[in-house]
């Protein structure tokens, strides 16, 4: 399956990236997947995405938990905790 | 339209008189306006750089609005946002709400900054002395946010 992702502010910054294309084997993924694949991109990607770091997603650009399934077609995008108003 | 994002300064006059056009039915408007501060975390600010997620900025500001319609008794509600480069003083963000009494319209008002400051994606950059920084979420924030007492929908995968 293919799926778009995004990234923002800091996160963006350390990935070196702010969108890509993502192909994925067919198969029920979750946004917690998609983190764990991304992080075996190597130390950049792993840094930004560790377990612990405070890393909020989105689906279909609604807010997003770890278990949250990701369809194919999605828009998936990873950013740290929003700091507006 | 009960809510933008713009890189525009915005006028409260015109805001509030717009929200008032053609009713005589509202009691009591409540404004808040954030600023930019020339001091953050003791370091001074020279410029504030608001990035944001084009599209569902606006689909989140709407449910924000929306949440806050289905909670408290008020007529209409506006919010602007302000994102790019904005320099101390400048104005922010801009939330009015009106109702026929005092007491929901401030409550709104208090509920929609405090969601908005959770739950929009914006971020903010600052340049300081020391150089450029993102601001780092505030766990006050979170604390205001939970007050309103209803379920964490902010994420954490």
């Amino acid at each position: 399956m293919k799926i778009k992702v995004l990234y923002f502010a800091k996160l963006r910054e350390q990935v070196g990236i702010d969108a890509e294309t993502l192909e994925l084997a067919q198969r029920a993924w979750t946004v917690a997947d998609i983190r764990t694949h991304l992080r075996s991109r190597g130390a950049a990607w792993a840094e930004a995405l560790a377990e612990g770091k405070a890393v909020r997603a989105a689906v279909n650009q609604q807010m997003a938990q770890a278990g949250t399934a990701v369809p194919d077609g999605a828009e998936v995008a990873f950013f740290p905790p929003v700091t507006g108003g | 339209m009960s809510v933008r994002v713009q890189t525009e300064d915005f006028d409260l006059g015109a805001e509030v008189a717009a929200i008032r056009a053609g009713r005589t039915d509202i009691g009591g408007i409540v404004s808040f306006i954030g600023t930019v501060r020339d001091l953050n975390e003791g370091d001074a600010v020279s410029t504030l750089t608001l990035e944001h997620y084009p599209g569902m900025t606006e689909r989140a500001l709407e449910a924000i609005v929306d949440e806050a319609r289905g909670r408290f008794d008020i007529l209409d509600a506006r919010v602007v946002h302000r994102i790019g480069r904005l320099a101390p003083g400048d104005q922010i963000v801009l939330v009015i709400t009106v109702s026929t009494h005092r007491g929901e319209a401030f409550a709104a008002c208090e509920f929609l900054m405090d969601y908005l400051k959770t739950r929009a994606p914006f971020w903010k950059k600052e340049v300081t002395p020391a150089g450029e920084r993102w601001v780092d979420a505030r766990e006050s924030d979170d604390d205001a946010a939970a007050r309103w007492n209803c379920a964490d929908e902010r994420g954490a995968p």
